[in-house]
């Protein structure tokens, strides 16, 4: 049975655990596909999307995955103070928490933000993505995209590829998949793999080519050039003749290897266009699973049981 | 006013003494340390007794990194909580850091502090005063004059001093007036946007590390060009084992230089930052156990000198945000003594060596008049309890700020008595 107050993280998640959301998210992935998508189940609940951090897709998908199951949601972005300026986040969560939400979804530029709003609250907290820290729906969704795709998760082989210190996608996924069995592979430039990794159980490589041909999931990460130390790289067009994920490199590839990103695209740095379209992505099924993986979350933590016949 | 500190075990490092005794305090002036029993008076004089029975008597303790905040930040911390917070300690001398606002980089900065200092009369204080003018980095402070106003060392402490050439220079010219320098070391593009030590557990808890690489290269470029102009160079809150490698070798080289660790260095490791309790942030930051070990045979083969807090009060509201928005620093005054004393117990280090480097070195290297027993001396003094057992509190503090992650945890030593030439400055039975 799932009894967790928050999902701050996949990290202290364990694999039945996993499994039941997976399972859960199964079954309601079946309610977006209805003419009208639409079930009563948590009617009466709120949820606040409270964002520090600009967010589209993220934002949008908790939001349909509330209103699919007859929340109600409201999404509220705010800045992230700084200690002098404005309004302090504890202040903030403690004054929309005054206000009776069932959950608060929250995302924050900074890694520890939801972490340290639940030690405030009383209401559960979903972390939607802290600093470089962790993005556990983002995790999830991608196992759920695998799972369904492969049939089952043990002994697969991922490599992700790209800026791995700065990706809270990383973090997450590193946790999920080592607890459901998958062998990780970090793929990236020696400036952008943080120090230790290793520990965390995955093996480290630099060169995509050599890492391709056994590679059951490709991952690849967004570059995030808006917010890289100017001394990470050359440039990106070197990033790019690396490590962009193009048809050249995929001959090396499994026939059927598995594409990710976790979005936004830079369309033709990370991945060319051709692959981004070709059958092996499943970009977009990721974006659709995510509302699924999301209305099963919040079903759980507000109490509900395995069994959705109810 | 007479008063005998009789049944104590006296410790007094600087001359060599740790045997029961008892003390004759004499107007603010230790007048005699006898064997129990033996100080006698005539009739009709009746000294006051403090009965120090299971207790430790040794000088007051001495931290030579504080930072009181006055002028300019008041709401953390003043002059006089801060002397309140040392009292309660256990320390009766502490040596204030400049970085106030104004800087203590003029004499009148220099005299205020002193002035409020004196007047409160509560401990000794000492200013340490700017390296360089507004701790910007860029020309010497006037030393001479901030001597004779009263500062005992120089320091940019929160702000190392970067330019070499600058730091050559501020070397030749401290020579002349044989106070020493302290350096806070870090390279700041090393650490730039960084809130914790850089290792595995910055990784897992996605916050930009700070390399101990940033503090080793100004150790060694301190090293090498104090090398070459002479002049004296105090390490603040060594933090890295490589750092203490370094002075190590330095002094094996005959230099004169001496190193400082803060409690929670030898007692905390990074793994204290998951859960992201902002009181575990501080620069240097808490390291890896292998920094931590190297810190423990530091302190015992005497290449770290001495324990100073690096005291750094902050409100709740400079600790209560995000962990990359917190201020960093922790206050240590009330709880230095404790968290020292657990070396005794790990036998690092024996009980008359934590007390030497909290009292009689810190005044031999600053050139203090404090830190022993000797007669006559100023009646500075600590009794504290070394196997009385206790929760830290931080809502009993005395400093002004809480920000402390030893909250609730259990310790040994409690500080029974502070007095301040003879007079309490604290007394845990009024408390």
């Amino acid at each position: 049975m799932f009894n967790r107050k928050n999902i701050l993280g996949t990290k202290c998640l364990a694999e039945e655990e996993i499994t039941t959301i997976l399972d859960m998210a199964d079954s309601f992935k079946e309610i977006s596909t209805r003419p009208i998508k639409k079930v009563p189940t948590l009617r009466g609940k709120t949820i606040i999307n409270l964002f520090f951090e600009p967010s589209t897709r993220t934002r949008t998908s908790f939001e349909i995955a509330g209103k699919r199951l007859s929340a109600d949601v409201i999404n509220i972005s705010g800045s992230s103070s700084s200690t002098v300026k404005g309004e302090n986040i504890i202040d903030t969560a403690l004054n929309l928490e005054a206000m009776h939400p069932d959950i608060m979804v929250v995302r924050h530029t900074l890694s520890g933000a939801p972490e340290m709003i639940s030690h405030y609250v009383k209401c559960p907290i979903i972390n939607a993505g802290d600093g470089y820290h962790e993005h556990p729906t983002q995790a999830l969704l991608d196992l759920h995209t695998i799972r369904e795709a492969k049939g089952s998760l043990k002994g697969l082989n991922i490599i992700i590829v790209g800026d791995i210190a700065h990706s809270r996608v990383v973090r997450s996924n590193i946790y999920a998949m080592k607890t459901m069995g998958m062998n990780v592979k970090v793929i990236g430039p020696p400036t952008m793999i943080p120090l230790g990794i290793e520990k965390m159980g995955v093996s480290v490589g630099y060169d995509l080519e050599r890492a391709i041909n056994d590679a059951d999931v490709i991952m690849m990460l967004r570059l995030q050039t808006e917010r890289q130390s100017r001394y990470l790289l050359s440039s990106i067009r070197e990033y790019s003749n690396l490590y962009c994920l193009t048809s050249k490199f995929l001959e090396k590839a499994k026939e059927n290897v598995l594409i990710f990103h976790p979005g936004p695209v830079n369309r033709g740095i990370e991945i060319s266009l051709d692959v981004m379209e070709s059958e092996r992505s499943l970009i977009l099924t990721q974006v659709t699973n995510g509302v699924a993986v999301r209305m099963a979350l919040m079903y759980l933590l507000l109490g509900g049981k395995n069994d959705t016949s109810n | 006013m007479t008063l005998v500190i009789k049944n104590g075990r006296v410790i007094d490092p600087a001359n060599s003494l740790d045997e029961p005794k008892d003390l004759l305090i004499d107007k603010g002036r230790i007048k005699a340390i006898e064997s129990p029993g033996s100080i006698s008076f005539e009739a009709g004089k009746k000294p006051s007794v403090i009965d120090a029975k299971g207790c430790v008597v040794c000088p007051g303790l001495i931290d030579m990194h504080v930072h009181f905040r006055e002028p300019g930040f008041e709401y953390k911390e003043t002059i006089t909580s801060g002397c309140q917070s040392a009292a309660a300690g256990g320390f009766t001398s502490v040596a204030v850091m400049p970085n106030t606002n104004p800087v203590n980089d003029t004499r009148a900065v220099t005299e205020h502090i002193l002035s409020i200092a004196r007047a409160e009369g509560i401990i000794n204080v000492y200013p340490i005063a700017a390296i360089t003018q507004k701790l910007e980095g860029e020309r010497l402070s006037e030393m001479a004059d901030l001597k004779d106003a009263g500062a005992i060392a120089f320091s940019d402490d929160g702000r190392p001093v970067i330019n070499n050439e600058l730091m050559r220079r501020a070397f030749e010219y401290s020579k002349m007036f044989k106070l020493p320098l302290i350096q806070h070391s870090e390279m700041l593009d090393l650490t730039e946007g960084g809130c914790m030590n850089e290792g595995i557990v910055s990784t897992e808890l996605g916050l930009k590390g700070m390399p101990a690489e940033a503090e080793d290269i100004m150790v060694y470029r301190d090293i090498a060009l104090l090398e070459k102009t002479g002049g004296q160079l105090h390490v603040a809150h060594i933090s890295s084992k490589n750092s203490v490698d370094l002075v190590r070798q330095a002094k094996s080289r005959g230099l004169s230089v001496t190193c400082e660790v803060a409690p929670h260095h030898f007692t905390l490791t990074d793994e204290a930052v998951r859960g992201y309790d902002t009181n575990t942030k501080m620069s240097p930051p808490l390291r890896t156990i292998d920094d931590v070990e190297a810190i423990k045979e530091g302190l015992q083969d005497g290449t770290i000198d001495i324990i100073a807090t690096d005291h750094a009060p902050h409100d709740i509201a400079d600790k209560q945000v995000e962990y990359q928005n917190a201020c960093f620093g922790i206050v240590g005054l009330e709880t230095a003594l404790p968290l020292s004393l657990k070396l005794v117990d790990e036998k690092i280090l024996p009980m008359a060596d934590v007390i030497k480097k909290l009292t009689s070195t810190p005044a031999d290297i600053f050139n203090l008049e404090a830190g022993s027993l000797s007669l006559d001396n100023k009646a500075d003094l600590l009794i504290f309890n070394p196997n009385l057992e206790y929760s830290i509190d931080i809502s009993k503090f005395h400093s002004k700020s809480k920000n402390s992650p030893f909250d609730g945890w259990k310790v040994k030593g409690k500080v029974i008595h502070t007095l301040v030439k003879g007079k309490t400055a604290y007394s845990a039975n009024e408390n």
